[in-house]
């Protein structure tokens, strides 16, 4: 085993695959965890299996992007916890674009479940990393939100805004000494991608979350994963939006 | 999406199929599917040939159903989710000074799939099978879930059941104490077939496996090396690197005589008066582990495997069998043999009290026929294949092989009368079938 740290971790949207890889890797480290999302006896499931891994502590919490009666608990958890605060943002919604098409009231709860509810919750958290003067928050975003694409447009525009606002709150942060990385995933192989067409170059949830645990360690500001994801993203942003506007990717 | 259609294959590559998989995160989406489609679940598919296939069916991957539930370090009970792999509960709780009381010759093995076959390992002779050492298991069923607990006629249909009784989604495992981290081994050549069995008649060790050279003939018939074991405390020694095979092999690199050429080698490697050392856990339980995909060094057609046990009695008959592989030339350099116990825990188990020999044969077009052979051989033997390895035994001969086959199928065929949890094993050797 490696050094052992105090570091406290709030896992928001603890049930997603790539969420339960990067908290095995931090019980690993002998992290504190607590693992927050809906699915109560999932949750407790992955924090059995991170005190065995490890973790100095592993607790379920509830958090319901939607209900913002859930987040006061979180907060009052993690302004209790000692060491180094950090939270990992994996939350979010991506249903059909034709469902959202027959009913565009689905574009409010895209949002809040991508954007607006896990914002709320870290703009609330963000003074306590403050005041420590150290930790890091990690947004997980989407490659989907580098260019709206007539197959989840919606999607990546919560997932933009969420990148802008990482982008501030990144700038804010610095200058205290806490960090906010911006995590971009291209395909992974979770429940969410299984069975779709068009898939390629899909990375396991384990790939991911060693990089964003490398992105912690080194202060990234903005990170792809995997890193080629960087480059087709490059040239899919340089496409010029007349020839951009026609195409279906 | 819940289902994906993809190729799937057994470990030896020969049998392939397509069909529909879903792969649930939770527990509670294993219970969806286990209500809405049932269907038979898999592991790792670390079974040679069709035992974890369902042509053009759906089949349930429980890959990530695979957490920790929870440890009792007064009783060393476990409680780990089916896709649990047995090498990461060694690699967890090895070092706290626990270890699964039985463990197969694969890490990648799953919790699952060592109960669905009640795996069996090298101190089976004292431990007896994997199934023996579960405290209770939960199957997810389309009415919900239910609890079994071992004298439960249901769990001695689903310990050895090959996945009939319905998806696993977590067992109970009662972990042994070890000393410590690390195993003593001691290797020595055996020079011939008698001189195996009756050392391996009067082991002490609580582990024992034999490697044997199948190519060896004559004089040297049944030569090749024992290892006897026990677990012990001291440093770890560095585990060997694990490897890939970048490419399939070509069909030149086994041919018989480079097979011959290697296992004299590998026969020599050990020293003529024999060596004891010190092996980290996963290299002394799991040592083909370190080569990821080992299956892909017998090339794209393959290959398949013969394990079958005979009573302790019938020494001759594995005389017979070494000769007809050895006359063959199609042995690959993968040959095991081994005393077993009477332990078995479930209705279909493999175990028997006896010897087992395992051989690996690329799928040439003659390793049919030679597998038929030693499979009719084992059977007149009053022995048996094990299902999780079989590719080639036919159907008449399973009663005799396994004599509460019709009594198992009664019961799972009253819980099951659609055949939904059928797999192509089931269905190629009749298992359900009652006539």
């Amino acid at each position: 085993m490696t050094e052992t740290r105090q570091e406290c971790w709030l896992i928001l949207g603890a049930t997603s695959s790539m969420a339960r890889a990067l908290s095995r890797k931090l019980a690993a480290r002998g992290a504190a965890l607590l693992l927050a999302g809906r699915d109560m006896d999932d949750l407790e499931a992955t924090a059995a299996d991170c005190r065995h891994r490890g973790a100095a502590w592993a607790e379920p919490i509830r958090f319901d992007a939607r209900d913002s009666a859930t987040f006061e608990p979180i907060l009052s958890r993690m302004a209790a916890a000692e060491g180094t605060l950090n939270a990992a943002v994996f939350v979010g919604s991506m249903p059909e674009q034709a469902l959202i098409d027959s009913d565009p009231s689905l574009i409010d709860s895209v949002v809040t479940d991508s954007f607006t509810g896990p914002a709320r919750l870290i703009h609330a958290l963000a003074p306590m990393l403050e005041e420590r003067g150290s930790g890091t928050i990690v947004g997980v975003g989407s490659v989907a939100g580098d260019r709206g694409r007539v197959g989840n447009y919606v999607y990546g525009a919560a997932k933009a805004g969420f990148h802008t606002y990482m982008s501030g709150l990144r700038n804010r942060l610095t200058r205290s000494g806490a960090h906010a990385v911006t995590v971009k995933p291209g395909f992974v192989d979770t429940a969410m991608t299984w069975g779709l067409d068009g898939m390629f170059l899909v990375a396991p949830p384990e790939a991911v979350a060693d990089a964003i645990l490398k992105a912690e360690r080194k202060r990234k500001n903005i990170i792809y994963t995997p890193f080629f994801w960087r480059y087709i993203m490059t040239i899919i942003r340089a496409i010029p939006e007349p020839i951009f506007k026609k195409m279906s990717i | 999406m819940t289902w994906k259609t993809t190729d799937a294959w057994g470990w030896g590559r020969v049998y392939r199929t397509r069909g529909e998989f879903a792969r649930p995160e939770r527990a509670s989406a294993l219970d969806r599917i286990a209500a809405d489609s049932p269907c038979p679940a898999i592991g790792q598919r670390r079974s040679y040939a069709d035992a974890c296939l369902n042509s053009h069916g759906r089949t349930v991957l429980t890959d990530r159903l695979d957490r920790i539930l929870s440890f009792d370090p007064d009783t060393g009970v476990l409680d780990a989710e089916a896709g649990c792999q047995l090498s990461e509960i060694v690699r967890l709780f090895a070092p706290r000074g626990w270890l699964p009381t039985v463990l197969p010759g694969t890490g990648f093995a799953t919790v699952g799939g060592a109960i669905g076959m009640d795996v069996h390992g090298k101190n089976h002779h004292h431990a007896g099978s994997f199934g023996q050492h579960v405290a209770s298991l939960t199957l997810h069923q389309p009415d919900g879930r239910s609890e079994v607990h071992p004298g439960e006629p249901l769990f001695e249909a689903t310990v050895g059941g090959i996945g009939q009784t319905g998806p696993i989604g977590s067992a109970r495992l009662q972990m042994q104490r070890i000393k410590g981290p690390v195993m003593m081994v001691t290797e020595r050549r055996v020079p011939d077939l008698d001189t195996y069995l009756s050392l391996l008649d009067v082991s002490e060790a609580p582990y024992t496996v034999g490697w044997i050279d199948a190519t060896a003939s004559g004089a040297s018939l049944g030569r090749g090396i024992l290892e006897e074991a026990e677990n012990g405390a001291g440093l770890v020694p560095p585990a060997k690197r694990g490897r890939t095979v970048p490419f399939d092999a070509p069909p030149f690199a086994l041919a018989g005589t480079v097979v011959r050429g290697f296992n004299a080698a590998y026969y020599r490697r050990i020293p003529e008066r024999g060596r004891t050392v010190v092996k980290p856990m996963e290299d002394f339980f799991f040592p083909l582990d370190k080569i990821y995909d080992w299956n892909r060094l017998y090339g794209k057609r393959g290959f398949h495997q013969f394990q079958c046990v005979v009573p302790l009695a019938e020494r001759d008959v594995l005389r017979d069998m070494l000769a007809a592989v050895a006359a063959s030339g199609l042995a690959s350099p993968l040959a095991v043999l081994k005393r077993m116990g009477p332990g078995r825990a479930g209705m279909m188990s493999f175990p028997a009290e006896g010897y087992t020999l395992a051989i690996d044969f690329p799928a040439r077009e003659e390793a049919p026929g030679m597998i038929r052979r030693l499979i009719a051989m084992a059977d007149e033997a009053g022995g048996r294949v094990y299902l999780a390895k079989d590719a080639f035994a036919q159907p008449e001969q399973m009663d005799r092989m396994y004599p509460d086959r019709v009594a198992w199928a009664e019961l799972v065929n009253a819980r099951d009368p659609e055949g939904a949890y059928e797999t192509d094993l089931v269905r190629r050797l009749a298992l359900r079938t009652i006539q």
